[in-house]
């Protein structure tokens, strides 16, 4: 089975975000970047699904600056069999349409069973660019799978919706985006690391456009939030609580 | 082109629920500064005609109600081929869907159906140059995106507990759809062929109007007795949440997962006990309308987003609490 995982640079989540001088980007200085966790699991997902069919290949895609080859060498290293750079500025990083384009203009040339991404980047976090790849490339999309399973030529995915999961059937080829709960993300051994550097890891100019219609004006801090009000201590603070959540703030 | 406005009102029985009447609140708003009509699309299983006419009441000038047996109302291939084609027909410059789970999915297969623009978890908008602009949270509440849709259709999905339904009298007129189940058919979809009931004791974190939330501070998953017992108290508005560690660690389901690589809520009231507040955590919560903090540390960073806050160990606080909120519930 070939598996392709899309997955995203991005700003650690612990990363203190500051508007760049245009005011439309990030300023990245002093900001350690890493593949989106929603990412990280549909890596170990593709992994697992080509380990399970006991044939194919996993290939790790990323759109966006020439750094992105940092994850790809990580997404090697953990066991993906080559990687492809899909090489454009930042300008991608806040439009759905750009980056699926993208990925759509490449994976459409490949010869692919499943196509795995992250249900939204922990950056951007629109959810859009797995549906917009699934009707470029004109395959079922499965959305947020906590679990999958796929048998000849068949999958079946679970997602969580307002009141219960429901079970998803599909034929391959198709996207499928996942959520946490799928799998527990392996770490990078040393040896994987040795083998990635033997991998190959492809460069290419990223092809798709915005539609033009979808412009970013401003990108700000949010606004800083006023100080809170600390009731005091221990338990005699948390029946002052409940009177002011109820006769001042109508909470309960 | 005028401003009419079409909302994507989901709703899973007769009753409405919050997040069907914001987004037709919305959608009514935007109608209303633009010069347009407000159309709600209900789509549910049986039940959607008496829901549609409730939201006549949020200001719905017309009313189309999609009632689908069985499974059918929970195919996101044919939801979004009619809502597409429904799109089409009318001309509609926007259209207002609900950022739950199957809402957001909804959206985003409309917009590639329709390769329209489209702005996720929207807090706010505003009509510019005669144009959508609309603010978003992003980068987990790191900043926030004000991104221009122009042209249409244009798609929004909208954060949830965000916009207050503001009732409206709409013209009102309620209609019944039909839905060919055979119009996604030919294309290459899903089938939703199953559903699993979640617990049905309490909401999930998502939807819920107050959350409690524990987080490391609790000591082990013997202790969520405590959590648990302050939820009961505060009523059946009430879920649960978790932190990640927790989660993490095995102590609480992923689906209670509150931050960044859990859930994004915004109830009214968000109660985190034992949850040190990092920033990954923030993201999913920070957004909520009255966030109380309870934490052994006083300088644990949720004091900072908190309004209001107490410092102390929690297993003296939280039965002190939840002793507290069942008396003043109880006594009117």
């Amino acid at each position: 089975m070939n598996v392709i995982a899309c997955i995203k640079r991005v700003p650690d989540s612990a990363a203190r975000i500051r508007p760049a001088a245009d005011g439309k980007s990030i300023n990245a200085a002093g900001v350690k970047f890493v593949t989106s966790p929603f990412d990280e699991l549909a890596l170990e997902e593709a992994l697992r699904q080509r380990d399970e069919a006991g044939e194919g290949t996993v290939t790790a895609i990323s759109v966006g600056p020439p750094e992105c080859a940092d994850i790809l060498r990580s997404a090697l290293a953990l066991g993906a069999d080559e990687a492809v750079l899909l090489s454009r500025g930042e300008e991608h990083r806040l439009d759905p349409v750009m980056a699926a384009g993208a990925l759509a203009e490449e994976i459409r040339e490949c010869a692919f069973d499943l196509v795995l991404t992250g249900k939204q980047a922990i950056d951007d976090e629109g959810g859009q660019a797995p549906a917009l790849l699934a009707e470029a490339l004109g395959v079922p999309f499965a959305p947020a799978a906590v679990a999958l399973t796929v048998e000849d030529g068949r999958a079946v995915a679970r997602r969580e919706v307002e009141g219960g999961l429901e079970i998803l059937e599909f034929d391959l080829p198709a996207v499928v985006s996942v959520d946490k709960g799928i799998n527990l993300p392996r770490y990078p051994n040393l040896k994987g690391i040795m083998a990635a550097k033997r991998k190959p890891l492809e460069v290419k100019e990223a092809a798709g456009r915005s539609t033009g219609r979808l412009e970013l004006v401003a990108l700000e801090e949010p606004p800083p939030k006023g100080a809170g009000r600390i009731l005091g201590e221990g338990p005699d603070a948390a029946r002052e609580l409940a009177h002011v959540l109820r006769e001042e703030e109508s909470l309960i | 082109m005028s401003w009419s406005t079409l909302a994507f009102a989901q709703v899973s029985q007769a009753v409405v629920n919050g997040t069907a009447r914001e987004v037709v609140t919305v959608a009514r708003g935007i109608a209303q500064a633009g010069g347009g009509e407000t159309t709600a699309l209900v789509w549910g299983p049986g039940g959607a005609a008496e829901a549609g006419r409730e939201l006549v009441g949020f200001g719905a000038d017309k009313v189309y109600c999609c009632e689908l047996p069985g499974l059918e109302w929970r195919q996101p291939d044919l939801a979004a081929v009619t809502v597409a084609k429904l799109i089409k027909e009318v001309g509609y410059r926007v259209v207002v869907f609900p950022s739950t789970a199957r809402g957001a999915d909804v959206a985003a297969r409309t917009a590639a159906l329709l390769s329209a623009p489209m702005a996720s978890n929207v807090v706010s908008w505003e009509l510019v140059d005669d144009t959508l602009e609309v603010v978003r949270p992003v980068f987990a509440g790191r900043a926030t995106a004000t991104v221009r849709l122009s042209g249409g259709p244009v798609l929004i999905t909208v954060r949830s507990n965000v916009f207050s339904p503001r009732p409206a009298q709409g013209a009102g007129v309620v209609e019944t759809m039909a839905v060919e189940a055979s119009s996604a058919e030919g294309r290459r979809g899903v089938r939703v062929t199953g559903f699993e009931e979640g617990r049905r004791d309490r909401l999930s974190v998502g939807e819920a109007p107050i959350v409690v939330s524990g987080g490391r501070g609790l000591g082990g998953p013997e202790n969520w007795g405590l959590i648990e017992d302050l939820a009961e108290a505060l009523g059946p508005d009430a879920a649960l949440g978790a932190s990640r560690a927790v989660v993490d660690a095995g102590w609480r389901p992923h689906d209670e997962q509150v931050g960044q690589t859990g859930k994004t809520v915004s109830p009214n009231l968000y109660i985190a006990v034992g949850i040190s507040g990092a920033i990954q955590h923030l993201a999913g919560m920070r957004t909520s309308k009255r966030i109380v903090a309870i934490n052994r540390d006083p300088r644990a960073p949720i004091f900072g987003v908190a309004d209001y806050g107490v410092v102390g160990d929690v297993f003296e606080v939280l039965p002190a609490l939840t002793e507290a909120v069942r008396e003043v519930r109880e006594g009117g």
